[in-house]
């Protein structure tokens, strides 16, 4: 299969029409992330509003790949202090809304929440639930735009619509590079079709000789001034985490 | 007094722990992480604007609370140990001052299942207005009227969780009673319970082993849990005592009671559709239950992030005269829940529950907001209205309150 890609590819190409072309970009970047099994990694949130007042969050990530289906993912909060101890559970899909379970150590209360809200900004940042989602191949058609040079990078720009009519936005354009198929940037576009939101990622480093993960992805929103930064920092693959680590049962023990 | 009385009430539990935690603690290991300590401490101001009915009653009243949380794991996250003391000091009503271990709990994760042992809170169900099915824990009714805050639960508890569904079995050896207002208390009955004279129907009391099962599941957007439970009824009977005529007390009785319950959610797009379903049998007499309704978001109402969700919800019960006592037999309640998504995660929670037969209307507010990094505002607002004498809340009549919270998490 992996050879019959290799072989096939530079034929195809020639002969696609720009969805074509826009959707093998995205696949071929999804092969090359296949395979990484688990990973876990902390995660600081810089949020700053117009006037440059800042507020900081802190959350820990488990990801388990899971093949033939989306991602299986635990966030857990660390601060603010209020919120320490909840944890968010979700079963991404490659179709069809995730499944979200929201865990309120207060109340000791697993709750099964509406994933339909995945416009909404998480934990007040300037990154959407969708944004911060699995990104699965399916949740999106492709259109090829046009090779364009960014910071130095050779790059495929791709125009990428979500399929879910609940998404945000109504399209979304991703710079990603020729040599490793990353992203390095993406701009979105809100319902009425203005510009939103960009979103640049730094301090790209590859695990295990193959998977890239950014250091840092800022988003900033045009609109309203405000912006977040992601900051990722210790990321372990393959560290034993299994479909038991993510149920309901476990979300509750998630510390 | 009362504090340190409720401390020991779980000092069997807690030797039974330690027994545990003796055979599963790694000795000498270097592996162990170390413990980390959180929590809170929170002082709180309510103020009842109407004259109460009672002459040693007050306007206002104001109360501190505290309850840290040590938390400790090794064998690489396979084994932990929880402990979370609770203390409230409060300014007037010595049954409101009060401690409790909310949960004192070694865990160890299996492969396939999970065991508990130690005091805990456990919460089973789906619905907003009332927590019909959720039955392991006893409320500490001092604490808040809403039935939310729960008194830790001595249990052995096992999970076993497989592709079928999760099943969680429970143990639970010795009983808490429910915590009442003294008679200097607000948001009490007209006459006070005397917490101190508590009956059993069982022979043994409170040490009247219970168990409970519980499977549940989730089957794409339905998540469905079946449960039982045998054992001390978590509601008392309260039975008046005319000992001494001229300060008749109210006794609760706890009968013993076996409960089979449904908690279903469907959560469909923007809609979340709930119910929860029991059938109990209590003094020889059985009754079903119901709490059902639903919960639709508006997303990023009028362009803004802000949320708004509406509920409704049906309440039902058909209990006799013979089983305890409770206000939701017919009513109806509606609310609605903005959530702001902002910096500060400003929410709002306002409902009211309407009585269709006594046309009784219990009206509720919530709200909080984060101030800057570690402190956490809460405003709180209950109120009474059309309270007929027959109602269980009839001594609350003039206890609507509105309360602020200010707390310091570290």
């Amino acid at each position: 299969m992996w050879l019959i890609c290799f072989t096939l590819l530079p034929l195809t190409l020639q002969a696609e029409t720009p969805e074509e072309k826009g959707l093998a970009i995205a696949v071929e970047a999804d092969r090359r992330d296949t395979g990484f099994e688990d990973f876990t990694s902390e995660l600081t949130m810089l949020l700053k509003n117009r006037q440059g007042e800042e507020s900081l969050r802190y959350m820990r990530v488990r990801t388990l790949e899971v093949p033939e289906d989306g991602d299986k993912s635990l966030t857990i909060f660390d601060r603010p202090r209020d919120v320490q101890g909840t944890a968010l559970l979700t079963f991404s899909h490659k179709t069809g809304p995730d499944d979200q379970w929201l865990y309120l150590p207060a109340l000791k209360r697993v709750k099964r929440i509406a994933s339909r809200n995945k416009s909404g900004p998480f934990m007040g940042s300037e990154f959407a639930y969708e944004d911060i989602a699995s990104q699965e191949v399916e949740k999106y058609t492709y259109r090829y735009l046009r090779d364009e040079a960014y910071e130095g990078h050779v790059c495929f720009v791709i125009e990428r619509d979500p399929v879910d009519k609940y998404s945000g936005y109504t399209r979304q354009v991703v710079w990603i590079d020729k040599a490793e198929y990353r992203p390095l940037k993406i701009d979105f576009y809100d319902r009425k079709n203005d510009p939103l939101k960009t979103l640049t990622f730094d301090d790209y480093q590859q695990y295990l000789d193959q998977y890239w993960r950014a250091g840092k992805m800022f988003m900033i929103n045009h609109q309203t001034g405000k912006s977040t930064l992601l900051s990722w920092t210790n990321y372990q693959f393959r560290t034993g985490l299994s479909v038991a680590d993510f149920n309901r049962t476990s979300l509750k023990r998630a510390k | 007094m009362r504090a340190i009385l409720s401390l020991a009430s779980n000092c069997r539990a807690a030797e039974l722990l330690l027994a545990c935690l003796l055979l599963g603690l790694p000795t000498g290991s270097a592996g162990a992480e170390t413990g980390r300590w959180s929590g809170y401490v929170a002082t709180e101001l309510r103020l009842f604007p109407q004259k109460p009915l009672a002459s040693n009653q007050h306007d206002e009243n104001l109360s501190l609370a505290v309850e840290p949380e040590y938390y400790q794991e090794w064998d690489g996250g396979r084994q932990s140990l929880t402990f979370v003391p609770f203390l409230r000091l409060d300014q007037l009503d010595d049954e409101r001052t009060h401690g409790d271990i909310r949960e004192l709990t070694w865990l160890r994760v299996g492969q396939s299942w999970e065991l508990r042992v130690g005091v805990r809170k456990v919460f089973w169900g789906v619905t907003e207005f009332l927590h019909l099915v959720d039955v392991i824990n006893q409320t500490d009714f001092v604490e808040n009227i809403d039935t939310e805050e729960k008194l830790g639960q001595p249990m052995l508890n096992v999970a076993i969780i497989r592709d079928w569904g999760t099943l969680d079995f429970f143990l639970l050896p010795l009983f808490r009673e429910r915590t009442f207002p003294g008679t200097d208390g607000r948001l009490r009955f007209l006459i006070p319970v005397d917490t101190d004279r508590a009956r059993y129907e069982s022979g043994v009391g409170r040490r009247h082993l219970d168990w409970a099962v519980r499977w549940f599941q989730s089957l794409g957007d339905w998540d469905i849990g079946v449960a039982h439970f045998s054992g001390t009824s978590r509601e008392p009977r309260l039975i008046p005592d005319l000992r001494n005529p001229l300060e008749p007390v109210l006794v609760p009785v706890y009968d013993l009671m076996d409960q089979t319950s449904l908690d279903v959610q469907a959560t469909k797009g923007n809609w979340l559709w709930k119910l929860e379903l029991l059938t109990r049998r209590v003094l020889g007499e059985r009754f079903t239950a119901l709490t059902g309704g639903f919960e639709y978001t508006f997303v990023g109402i009028f362009g803004t992030a802000v949320d708004l969700g509406v509920l409704g919800e049906y309440l039902y019960d058909n209990r006799g005269d013979e089983a305890p006592p409770i206000p939701f037999e017919d009513d109806l309640a509606f609310g609605c829940r903005v959530v702001f998504n902002d910096v500060q995660s400003t929410e709002l929670l306002f409902g009211v529950l309407l009585d269709r037969h006594s046309q009784a209307q219990f009206w509720n507010l919530e709200a909080s907001r984060r101030l800057g990094s570690s402190w956490k505002l809460s405003v709180e607002g209950r109120a009474f209205e059309r309270v007929a004498p027959k109602d269980l809340f009839f001594g609350f009549r003039r206890d609507d309150y509105i309360q602020a919270e200010l707390a310091w998490y570290f």
